[in-house]
């Protein structure tokens, strides 16, 4: 491909002073407060978090290859499915693009030095690693047995199991959200680059924007529940349990209002994401940019008023049930809105295959299935019957593996050369990005046919006429968990050893390739001044390398 | 510099907005669990001294007061009114904490009204009594963290006051003083919000006492 061919007038790596380059030693990294380093910090927590949440899943789909159950105890899957619940969600596709991506690119892409608050950045990290050492010290101690959604009364008066530290390492991990989201609102409101108005802006920021505000509004409210469970746990006061006088429906309220937004903290960056893979690989401005971005802002808003589809069974009045289904299906709305135009976007486009892009592609098909199953579990009449079923698996994690994993690695592909100032080995990626696909779609595609036979979700048995399609799925989880290790593989060898990528080797728009790769530290010798529109593709040729 | 006033202002703003979600939640709990058990909720609403509520709040709404006019000496330049202003401030925080713990968490204990510390329900409350904890928990819950709130506040103060005897503020600059003026300020509007809630709806008037 022609990015290999490398770019003459590109100085090599070493010899020019960059953010990696410019200090080193552990303190260096430790106590950083640049953007770009502390994103680099943040991705080998999440990566470290990932794979541990992992091979929990690992361990589930090998339990689930015999009816009666191949390797643990009953009680022991129970903590499997939780410790993986509570590490993917809250410690890993929360902070995934927001904090790695985002961190690295927000500055760079309005054309800002830093972020607004570069040490209360870093104290972001610091309180993220905080949170992850209480939550892997509660799955050392015995782990956790409540479901990632800690139930009560299940949770504050029954399980013996490390609840409090579980649920203080969420608690903690919050106001890291939190502080990173203040973080991004600031600076995209007062650091924008001269002439970068704010429909001028990559989609990108849009999205981050979006998920920013969630985070200040969502997370402060699941913050206080932890604080009232944990409260009733310790002195037996009865706030949620009703055998002591609480109400068990105010907790799953309470849960639901942020944990329903928070599903869009993990798809709408993906989704900003997407936009800069979209028109960069089909070499056209995006299809109608003030839709997609406002739908950013719709899904936002529209995410705070549907968390009672989560409770259809639960006993809430049937008209709550009503409205919170009608708000369900708006919610599909601005999210369809944004596959129509990523796929009109394609209409007509010069299309490249690399890598980023396939992983774009398998995001739309993806999310677009994800998306559509959704609506099935926002019918009330269908959710009775597939609710707490292998349906609402899979559903999820369509959304939340076949979208939000699938853009994050997009995304990390595109931006590497960027960030590392190296290029990575195509072949391997695309294959990486195809053996992903295929083990993504085996494992998940027959729980959604498991779901709908009636397999409920959450046990370590089942009959013996479900083993076909739960045999399916474990071997498509392990094709999906090699297609997750190579580009691990890949992209660590490319960091020493992979060719140097010059500044922009996709020929993308947008001010984060106007800079060398990697960036110098202040990310720009002088603030760029904008003076064209977002993805401006058809105004110039762009040659690529 | 004027992009870094600018940047710090607002962040405090969005900050704010974060608070009053995670007031918010505790306080939508507190009010529907107040409509579910009404009686037990009036009952352990009766059990607090309104008087102190009522001075507490004068002696907050004082330290508001002291704190804009710190600001306003910072913005005409006049250091020592700032650095006077201040310690007033913090000491009508101070003073705030001192009568919530003294005259009112430790008589609540002696009381037997703490939860988790020797709460006794009392016969006479009859079966209303059973939720009566449950008032005592989100009132201990919320004025606590208003407290946590009131201390950090503390701390700030006393950067703040370092900083101003040093002449640090003047009229061009003095964002920080703005920026935890109006943290300090929020502060006292969750318990213009607490009190009420707490200690005034009920059925209760003041001078009506048990």
């Amino acid at each position: 491909m022609s990015t290999a061919t490398l770019d003459v007038h590109e100085v090599p790596t070493g010899s020019r002073v960059n953010y990696l380059n410019a200090q080193y030693g552990v303190k260096s990294w430790l106590l950083t407060t640049d953007h770009k380093r502390i994103a680099l910090l943040y991705l080998a927590s999440i990566t470290l978090m990932f794979f541990v949440g992992g091979f929990f899943a690992v361990l589930m789909r090998l339990h689930l290859i015999e009816p009666q159950g191949a390797l643990v105890q009953p009680e022991t899957y129970n903590k499997l499915f939780t410790m993986h619940g509570v590490i993917m969600v809250f410690f890993f596709l929360v902070p995934s693009i927001p904090a790695t991506l985002g961190n690295f690119l927000v500055p760079m892409m309005i054309g800002a030095r830093d972020l607004a608050f570069p040490r209360l950045n870093l104290l972001s990290w610091y309180i993220y690693i905080i949170g992850a050492i209480f939550t892997l010290y509660a799955v050392i101690s015995g782990g956790v047995d409540t479901g990632w959604t800690f139930y009560t009364p299940y949770s504050s008066s029954f399980s013996h199991t490390s609840v409090i530290p579980t649920a203080l390492g969420v608690f903690i991990t919050g106001f890291s959200s939190i502080l990173t989201g203040l973080n991004f609102v600031v600076t995209i409101h007062k650091m924008r680059a001269p002439g970068l108005t704010w429909f001028r802006l990559p989609l990108f920021i849009w999205a981050i924007y979006a998920t920013s505000i969630i985070f200040i509004l969502g997370t402060p409210v699941i913050a206080i529940t932890l604080f009232l469970l944990g409260l009733e746990r310790l002195l037996h006061i009865g706030i949620f349990d009703p055998a002591i006088g609480g109400d068990p429906i105010l907790f799953q309220h309470l849960f639901w209002f942020y944990s329903h937004p928070a599903v869009y903290i993990m798809i709408l960056p993906g989704m900003g994401v997407m936009s800069e893979l979209i028109t960069c690989f089909s070499r056209k401005r995006i299809f109608g940019y003030g839709f997609v971005a406002f739908s950013s802002l719709a899904i936002a808003f529209i995410s705070f008023l549907v968390w009672g589809h989560h409770m259809f069974v639960t006993g809430q009045s049937i008209y709550a049930g009503l409205i919170f289904s009608v708000l369900s299906f708006m919610v599909a709305i601005p999210s369809a809105v944004k596959v129509f135009n990523w796929t009109a976007t394609l209409y007509k486009g010069s299309i490249s295959y690399d890598a980023p892009m396939l992983y774009a592609l398998g995001f739309i098909g993806l999310f677009t299935m994800g998306g559509l199953t959704g609506l099935f579990l926002a019918s009330l009449a269908t959710d009775v019957h597939l609710n707490g079923t292998y349906f609402i698996v899979a559903h999820f994690h369509y959304i939340m593996v076949g979208g939000a994993v699938m853009a994050y690695l997009g995304g990390i592909h595109f931006w590497w050369p960027k960030i590392t100032g190296r290029l990575y080995p195509d072949g391997w990626a695309r294959f990486a990005a195809l053996v992903i696909f295929v083990g993504f779609n085996l494992t998940f595609f027959p729980q959604f046919m498991l779901g709908y036979l009636g397999m409920p979700r959450r046990y370590a048995v089942y009959p013996a006429e479900f083993q076909v399609l739960n045999v399916m799925s474990s071997a498509g989880a392990s094709i999906l968990g090699i297609g997750y290790l190579i580009p691990l593989l890949y992209l660590t060898w490319s960091m020493r050893y992979g060719p140097t990528a010059g500044p922009n080797p996709w020929g993308a728009k947008g001010l984060e390739w106007q800079t060398p790769s990697p960036p110098p530290t202040e990310n720009f010798e002088e603030i760029p001044v904008v003076t064209e529109e977002a993805y401006d593709y058809a105004h110039t040729t762009v040659t690529r390398g | 510099m004027e992009q870094q006033r600018e940047a710090g202002s607002l962040g405090m703003w969005v900050f704010l907005l974060t608070e009053l979600m995670f007031f918010g939640g505790l306080f939508a709990s507190y009010i529907i669990y107040r409509a579910l058990y009404l009686p037990s909720f009036e009952i352990g609403s009766h059990l607090l001294e309104v008087k102190f509520g009522a001075l507490n709040t004068a002696v907050l709404i004082g330290s508001s007061l002291t704190m804009a006019l710190a600001i306003r000496s910072a913005q005409v330049g006049r250091r020592g009114a700032q650095v006077g202003f201040l310690i007033a401030t913090m000491i009508l925080g101070a003073a705030f904490l001192f009568f919530k713990f003294t005259f009112e968490w430790h008589h609540d204990y002696i009381e037997h009204l703490v939860p988790g510390f020797g709460f006794v329900i009392r016969p006479e409350w009859g079966a209303a009594g059973a939720h009566v904890p449950m008032f005592f928990c989100f009132y201990f819950f919320m004025t606590g963290l208003h407290a946590l709130h009131m201390i950090i506040g503390l701390g700030i103060l006393t950067v703040l006051t370092v900083m101003a005897h040093r002449g640090r503020f003047n009229p061009p600059y003095y964002s920080p003083l703005e920026v935890s003026g109006l943290y300090w300020h929020f502060v006292d509007i969750v318990w213009i919000f607490l009190f009420p809630l707490l200690y005034l709806i009920g059925g209760r008037y003041i001078g009506g006492g048990h």
